[in-house]
């Protein structure tokens, strides 16, 4: 039989035991979440498609310069499912909008407002002035100005293995010919288009074009596609479709 | 293995080094009774809340929460957070007090709203909340706009006009406020002198010869400004095309620069790069009863009519 004083006398056999008993604390609430049913809502569109879609190329780029800016350090991008909350900020957020997201951008710090549902709430030129200077806009504002995203070329020669390397975590870009069919019956062909990694560069600069999100159609700046990542988040979701309480039967 | 001596604090037993002991001091009663209670409290928590996860599911505990569907109909369910949102937005106390309120602000004529002390009363205060959240952004806690990017609500000026059924349909629909940019249609001295009429317009004199030329051009097919801007230079609120004669300056900084040639340059930058500026919908982002309360609060900032 093994004596306390065997453990404590052995210093390998003390870490063993020691990592052992504190990780149960962690797997007994993180493991369960992976096979449960209803840990992620099944959320879709009119259509029947999936609401919820990955980013694409220039949403994903933007997203990258989000996190290498910090953004993440000030803004949760997390809605809680608090009155308070839901009057400021929308509707709470649901486990599906973030599934593609690696790394998830919940957080849990607020120094700046949540931006969960910031899509679609100010225009793009709005997005711009106050990312280059936000007390011009906003006098009470701490937040740092941002200027050189106006200045700096978006660099994309990576996006395409940017998107594999997601694509290796689950989330569902195309490669092949069978993906990317797989994606059309999942998302519908318009989308599917957007997530084929051979076409990467193409769709990125034809956001780009398209959407003009810096306000200078001859350049292709950072600005462009933090911009475009900042007018998707929380608006993939129509929650006018849905009664409240399919979203509470999922818990 | 010990040796036992007398002592007043008994040793836990073991020595280390031949003779290196350690006093056996038990936890104080208080503390030893706190654990045993907080693992009573978290048997008794898992009884009522979900707790523990059971294959594909988990038990869900059997205390409830009952709340009503957005048909009206009462569903039951174990306790949740989301039910409890849900419970606490249809029944809570204030919940129910700030829906009361909203209620009669729907059911109210907009005359009704602004006679009422107590519906302005709720107005003011769920309105500045409302806009601090939504549209101070672009236009200042105030209401005060910045110069040359967003309008000012609080003065007199209202480019898609400013009764309560235009600020209505702003809101609901969004605005998207467009100029051409006419770098390639004029030369320097053309919108120098288009530039130099629209500031006679309100009252700026400068060379006559050039503010002439500036008429033609303002008012003729050259430069066809009078399409959005009227002859008279008054703006259309359909086009919300600006008044160019209330000395009320949005877009161009006149009057926050010296000198007549730096008033010029500020219009003169607005002709050659247009204007193109976008007032998101708000329709579908907020209920239809927040957008009419928010439509009286703009009203009563107290700008223009």
């Amino acid at each position: 039989m093994m004596k306390h004083e065997s453990i404590e006398t052995n210093a390998g056999l003390l870490i063993v035991l020691t990592l052992f008993v504190i990780s149960i604390g962690g797997l007994v609430e993180i493991v369960p979440l992976f096979y449960i049913n209803d840990t992620v809502e099944e959320v879709k569109t009119a259509e029947g498609h999936d609401a919820v879609r990955p980013y694409t190329p220039l949403e994903q780029a933007g997203r990258d310069i989000y996190i290498r800016e910090g953004c993440y350090l000030c803004h949760s991008q997390m809605i809680r499912p608090f009155r308070d909350e839901a009057l400021r900020y929308g509707h709470y957020s649901l486990a599906a909008e973030s599934k593609y997201g690696h790394p998830f951008q919940w957080g849990s710090k607020r120094t700046g407002p949540d931006l969960a549902r910031v899509g679609d709430k100010y225009s793009n030129d709005w997005h711009v002035q106050h990312l280059k200077a936000p007390r011009s806009v906003v006098p009470e504002s701490i937040m740092p100005n941002y200027p050189w995203l106006l200045e700096n070329d978006l660099k994309y020669s990576g996006i395409a293995e940017n998107l594999k390397a997601l694509k290796m975590t689950g989330v569902p870009y195309s490669l092949s010919q069978e993906e990317y069919d797989a994606n059309v019956a999942r998302f519908g062909a318009e989308v599917a288009d957007t997530l084929d990694i051979n076409n990467a560069e193409a769709n990125l600069m034809a956001q780009a074009a398209k959407g003009n999100f810096d306000g200078n159609p001859n350049r292709l700046t950072e600005m462009d596609a933090l911009v475009a990542y900042l007018q998707v988040l929380g608006t993939m979701v129509d929650f006018n479709q849905y009664d409240e309480s399919y979203f509470v039967n999922f818990r | 293995m010990s040796e036992t001596s007398k002592q007043a604090v008994q040793t836990t037993g073991h020595a280390w080094d031949g003779d290196l002991q350690e006093y056996n001091n038990p936890l104080p009663k208080w503390w030893v009774w706190t654990f045993y209670a907080t693992v009573v409290f978290s048997i008794v928590y898992w009884v009522l809340f979900p707790a523990w996860p059971v294959g594909k599911g988990f038990t869900t505990g059997f205390k409830e929460i009952t709340y009503k569907t957005s048909s009206g109909q009462e569903v039951t369910t174990h306790w949740n957070t989301r039910a409890l949102l849900a419970e606490e937005i249809q029944m809570g106390a204030e919940g129910v007090k700030q829906r009361e309120y909203l209620e009669k602000i729907t059911s109210s004529s907009y005359e009704e709203i602004l006679s009422d002390p107590d519906k302005m009363a709720f107005v003011r205060s769920m309105g500045k909340v409302m806009f601090a959240d939504n549209c101070a952004a672009c236009h200042g806690s105030g209401g005060n706009g910045v110069m040359t990017l967003y309008p000012n609500l609080v003065d007199d000026a209202w480019l898609w006009g400013g009764e309560i059924d235009d600020i209505y349909n702003t809101l609901v629909h969004g605005r998207k406020g467009y100029m051409p940019a006419f770098t390639e249609t004029f030369n320097g001295e053309q919108a120098n002198d288009v530039a130099a009429y629209v500031l006679s317009l309100s009252g700026i004199e400068g060379d006559a010869e050039s503010i002439k030329r500036g008429d033609v051009i303002f008012n003729g097919q050259e430069g066809g400004c009078y399409y959005c801007h009227t002859h008279k230079g008054t703006g259309m609120k359909s086009l919300g095309s600006a008044n160019l004669t209330d000395k009320i300056w949005t877009i161009a900084d006149v009057p926050g620069v010296e000198g007549y040639d730096a008033k010029q340059a500020a219009i003169k930058s607005v002709i050659m790069n247009g204007v193109s500026r976008e007032m998101p919908a708000w329709e579908g982002r907020l209920s239809d009863s927040t957008i009419k309360m928010l439509t009286v609060y703009v009203y009563s900032l107290g700008g223009g009519n």
